[in-house]
Formats: C-alpha cells, structure tokens, sequence
C-alpha cells in the first residue's frame, strides 16, 4: 500500500512542476511590459522603469526567473494582485470556501439524485423508466450551464419568486468569517435566519453547478449496475434468499461504487470550470467569479497564482482518488 | 482493443474486393460470404440505436439550417428593427409574424440571428475538433510509436494540460491572444487536444505488439508507412466516437467564451454571444434568454446522441 502511494506521489510531483512551468510561460507571454502595465494608463518614468525592472528580477536569465518563482511558490508567495494589492494566496483563502461550499453541495444534488435514477435504471432496463432516466441524463450532460444558470434564476426567482436571485446570503446578516464556509458559521452563531438565508441562497446555484455531475453519475451507476447485477455472486446472493433490497443496495452497489469513486473524483475538475460560469451567473463570491474578474480588470498575477492553486487542488484530488481506489479495490494495488 | 483488430483485419481485403467487382455500390446478396459490407453493418448497428438516429436528423436539418440560412431567415441577422424593440415571439399577445421568435433589445430578429448562429457554432466547432484531431493523432502516433524519450515528453506535457480543467485553460489562452472568435477556437484546440493525444497513444500501443504490424515490419514498411498506413486505421473507431463527443464539447466551450465576452464579439451572432447580453432582460424578454441557449442544447445533444449511437456501431465490446 506504502508503495502504491509513493507511486502516486511520484506522479503528482512532476505534474506540479508542469504547471508552474506552464504558469510561468503564462507570464511571460501576455504581451506588453509587465511593469508599464502595473503602472497602468499613468505611466512610468523610464529611470523607475528600470530600477523596477531589475528589483523584479526582469533583467535575470530566463533560468533563473523560473528558479526564483518556483522558490516564491514553494514558500507560499504568489505574488500580489496588481487591484487590490493583497497577496493573492491571501485572496485566494479567503474565496475558496464559499466555492468549496457551493461544489459540496453540488456534488450532495448530483449523487442524491444521480444514485437513485442510475440504479432504478438499471433494474428497469429497458423499460420506459430507462428510457426516460438515460433522456435526462443525457440532456443534463448537455447542459450549457450558464444557460441552465439563467433558465433556473429566470423560473424560480424572478418568476416564482420562490429563491433569491444571486449573493451568499441576503446583506440583512452579517456573519463574522470563522471558517469562511457560511452554513458553519452561522450555525456556531445560532443564527438561525442567517443560516436559512445562506441556504436558500444555494439552492439555485448548487442546483446548476450540480446538474452535469448528476448526469454523469447517474450515466456510470447505470451502467457499474449493469455490469455487478450479472456476476456470479448476485446471483449468489439471489440464490441465499436475501431480499431484493439487500441484493441491490448491498451486493450490487458497493460493487458498482469503485469505478464511481474514479467518475465522481474526475467531477472535480468539471466542478471548479463550471464553478467559474455558475458563480459569475449568481455573484456567488468564489473563485470563479474572481477569475474571471481578475481577467477582466488585467489583474494577471491574480489570474495565475489562481491557475496554480485551482490545478494544484484538482491533482491532489485526483490523487486521493487514487489512493482511495486503491483501498477500496485490492485488486489494483497489486499490479 | 483485440476484437477491433481481429475484425477490420477481417474484412479489409473483402472491402477492396467487393469495390473492385461492384464498383462503390455494396450489394451484399453478390459476396459470397455471407458478411455484410462494413459500411451496411456499420448502419444495422447505428439504426438500432433510436435515439442516434433522431440526433442525426435533427443535426442534418440544423446543418440545412446553417447552409440554407440567407434563404430561410426572414431578417439580416443585423438588421435593427428601430420600431419593433423586444417584440415577444409570434405565439404571445403582442407577437408578430415578422418576427417568429421575437426581437432582442436592438430590434433584431432573434430567428434570423439563431439561423446565422448556427453557421458559427457548427463551423467552428468541428473545425476546432478536426484541427484537434489531426495534431493529437500526430502527437499520439509519435508518442506510442517510438516510446522512448518522446513519449515520456508527451505524455507528461498533456498530464499537465489535463490538470487545469478545461475551461479555465481557455480563458487564460484567451487572456494572452485577446478575446476573438479565432482565438477562442483556438484556445478550445488546445485544451482538447491531450484527449485525442492520450486516445492515439493507448490505441497505438495496444496494435503494436500485433502480428500485423510486425508482419508489416518484416516486408520492410517504413516508419512512416507503419505509423500512418498500418496502425493508424486500426486505431480510428474510438477516435471517431470521440471526435463526435468532441464537438459537443467544443461547442459547448465556445459558447460559454462567447458569453463571458471572450470569444465570438458583438454583432457577430453566436449563440453564446446572443446570450451575454441578455442577462438584464431576463423580466421583460425571457424569449431572448430562452432561444439561443435551447439552441446550443439542442445541438449538444444531437452530437452526444450520435456519439453513442457510434460507439454502439463501432465499439465490438457492446456489440456482442
């Protein structure tokens, strides 16, 4: 097990390496001159201009600028947003947790409703149930999901009026960040109305973010279903006389589950893109939205430490996926 | 993997003969062998599949649609009706046959703008698809055909690029070249690309230990020949199947750059474009918001229609 996760490890490593390279390169190719466009429409005189230039390092071999940068970001230095002036790590920190919150909850929507339509599929195979389950799958999976954003908030806030339309919480609460996650805090708080606010709040948006995962769930259990309901051992298990309901949930499904934890860790890359559309759709203060506005406002160095950090969380949780896969299928450890 | 082999091995030389007795037309009563012709079996598979054969005729008239769109659209898609602002479509109680599905907020008619639109998404998309294609098969080829160095080099590279996910890579890409439809297909290339390198590359490796290839080898084949006349066309089915999703996704993409403001720009009338816009209208023309998007989905989904049905057709796994 020790060496199936050094395996993994030395996987992870070079990849991140990658990334910086490719962070880097990121840097240097936006044209124009980094410092003029610090300066921004004012200018600069040409004697700051190259003291600057050498304080940052601009006159080093190419080398040793990537050296220096892969030295800042190993000790947790990004740089700093040229807006707002604050580390960018630092932003970074302190934005992640309403993506993380928005994404768990879009991931609860995906598999609370995916597991159920995949396996009631798969039991039904064939039927009209199948047919209809695998046509909403399917168009889930096609979902342009800034659209679906729009189509949602259109019926149920504006029309319905059933759901706020956009935020984290309504501006009526304030809640001291304690772990920047609001459904916590607020629960620390005891306060209740602000903890119903910030719940509403993410009905919709978890909702949007959540459909393609849930479609893709639901596609996979269908088919890992399939697949288990055959073996041998359900028809075993059938044979004992356990109840249908045993066969399914307990021979069948945790069966079925092992290629789905590899489908629902690959989600995570989809979850952080379609965050970036869903958060810039609802003004959910996240990541994506600070991404996108950072591209807007030219802030590059935002843009990249935010590349970095985003690509760094997807291939750690590729590698806990990995590692989970490996402890939950023997099997695989051995080859 | 074997059974791709095993079968197009099989009917290869059947093809060149039944071309050569018949000309291009199958007729499978004349084979002596009772096989169908891999084209006519091709179709038996795919017609099963009831649902890729409604995406390919939805596609087919969506493609009419695009060509036929300076016939058909009753507007220029930039024409500014000044007189008939936000006009709901023809259905609602202010409606106007002039304009089917209503007008946006300059007074274009929103049919005739879906109409062209479907010239910039379909075009573009399987351009982006077939430029991404062609370098990951090359790229592909290379890596699993010499090993070695070169595919460690490659392969490490698209690991990399398959680390941030793909919409995120098209905007920074968008963000260095500036925001143009030609820059968003490009950047929409590049992120697609490692799919179809990883594709090309697994596929090659698994053919080359064949004897075939070998036999190839043997009679003195150049690289050249081996790589793209012996192995490549064993290697195609997936591939097929996947540039068919491929241009879901890339249309998909190319929408979402467009209405982020960073691909297609204004008065062009892409999809994702038309939509940007609407956002402020949601109240007083949900029309403008509801059509183009139904539009993308739409033709996503006839694609991963398709793409099913085509894997169904092509993958020998199912089709047993």
């Amino acid at each position: 097990m020790l060496l199936y996760l050094f395996k993994r490890m030395a996987v992870f490593i070079p990849t991140f390496f990658g990334i910086t390279l490719l962070t880097f390169a990121m840097i240097r190719l936006i044209p124009g001159d980094p410092i003029e466009l610090m300066a921004g429409e004012r200018g600069i005189d040409p004697e700051r201009h190259a003291i600057l230039r050498a304080e940052m390092g601009l006159d080093d071999p190419i080398v040793f600028q990537y050296l220096n940068y892969i030295g800042d970001v190993l000790q947790g230095d990004l740089g700093v947003s040229v807006v707002t002036k604050t580390p960018v790590l630092d932003e970074f920190l302190a934005l992640f947790p309403a993506t993380v919150e928005l994404s768990f909850f879009a991931i609860i929507f995906a598999l609370s409703i995916g597991l159920p339509l995949g396996i009631i599929a798969a039991l039904r195979r064939g039927s009209m149930i199948d047919y209809t389950t695998m046509g909403i799958s399917l168009t889930g999976y096609s979902m342009p999901v800034f659209w679906w954003a729009l189509i949602l908030m259109m019926v149920f806030s504006v029309t319905l009026g059933w759901t706020p339309v956009s935020g984290r919480i309504s501006f009526l609460y304030y809640v001291e960040p304690v772990t920047g996650f609001l459904l916590i805090d607020t629960w620390l708080e005891g306060n209740w109305a602000a903890f119903k606010s910030a719940l509403w709040h993410l009905v919709l948006p978890a909702t949007a973010l959540g459909t393609i995962p849930m479609a893709v769930i639901a596609r996979m259990t269908r088919s890992s279903m399939l697949e288990v309901l055959g073996e041998d051992y359900i028809r075993t298990a059938r044979a004992k006389g356990l109840s249908s309901w045993r066969v399914v949930m307990i021979h069948g499904l945790r069966n079925a589950m092992i290629p789905l934890i590899t489908v629902i860790g690959l989600q995570v890359g989809v979850l952080l893109a379609g965050a970036i559309l869903t958060e810039t759709m609802f003004s959910w203060p996240g990541i994506g939205k600070w991404l996108i506005e950072s591209v807007r406002r030219r802030d590059y160095p935002s843009l990249q430490g935010g590349v970095l950090l985003i690509s760094a969380v997807v291939i750690i949780v590729n590698l806990i996926v990995d590692v989970l896969y490996g402890v939950f299928n023997p099997r695989i450890r051995k080859q | 993997m074997t059974e791709i082999t095993s079968k197009t091995d099989g009917e290869n030389p059947q093809m060149t003969t039944e071309q050569t007795d018949s000309g291009a037309v199958v007729a499978s009563t004349e084979v002596v062998n009772n096989y169908p012709h891999p084209i006519v079996e091709f179709w038996q598979y795919f017609r099963a599949n009831k649902g890729a054969v409604f995406g390919l005729v939805v596609l087919v008239l969506l493609v009419l649609m695009a060509i036929f769109a300076p016939l058909l659209a009753p507007h220029p898609p930039n024409e500014q009706y000044r007189d008939a602002l936000l006009m709901p479509p023809a259905w609602a109680e202010q409606g106007s046959m002039l304009y089917p599905l209503g007008t946006d907020d300059l007074g274009r008619d929103l049919l005739s703008r879906i109409m062209y639109g479907a010239q910039v998404s379909l075009t573009t998309g399987s351009m982006v698809v077939v430029l991404a294609v062609s370098f990951g098969i090359l790229l592909g080829l290379l890596a699993g055909y010499f090993r070695g160095l070169v595919d460690i080099v490659i392969t490490r590279l698209m690991d990399v690029m398959l680390a941030v996910p793909s919409l995120l890579s098209a905007i920074v890409i968008v963000a260095i070249l500036g925001p143009s439809l030609l820059n968003a297909a490009l950047a929409v290339v590049i992120t697609q690309l490692p799919h179809f390198v990883r594709l090309t590359r697994s596929s090659v490796i698994s053919e080359m230990p064949k004897p075939y290839v070998t036999a190839s080898q043997v009679a003195g084949a150049s690289h050249l020949r081996l790589m793209f006349n012996t192995i490549l066309p064993n290697c195609l089915a997936p591939l097929i199947v996947q540039a068919t999703l491929g241009i879901s996704t890339a249309i998909l993409d190319l929408a979402a750059l467009g209405f982020l403001g960073m691909g297609a720009q204004p008065p062009t009338p892409e999809w994702g474009t038309m939509l940007s816009g609407s956002l402020q209208f949601m109240q007083r023309a949900p029309w403008m918001v509801t059509f183009p998007g139904l539009f993308i989905l739409i033709t996503v989904l006839c694609f991963n229609l398709m793409g099913d049905g085509l894997r169904d057709a092509l993958d020998p796994k199912l089709k047993r």
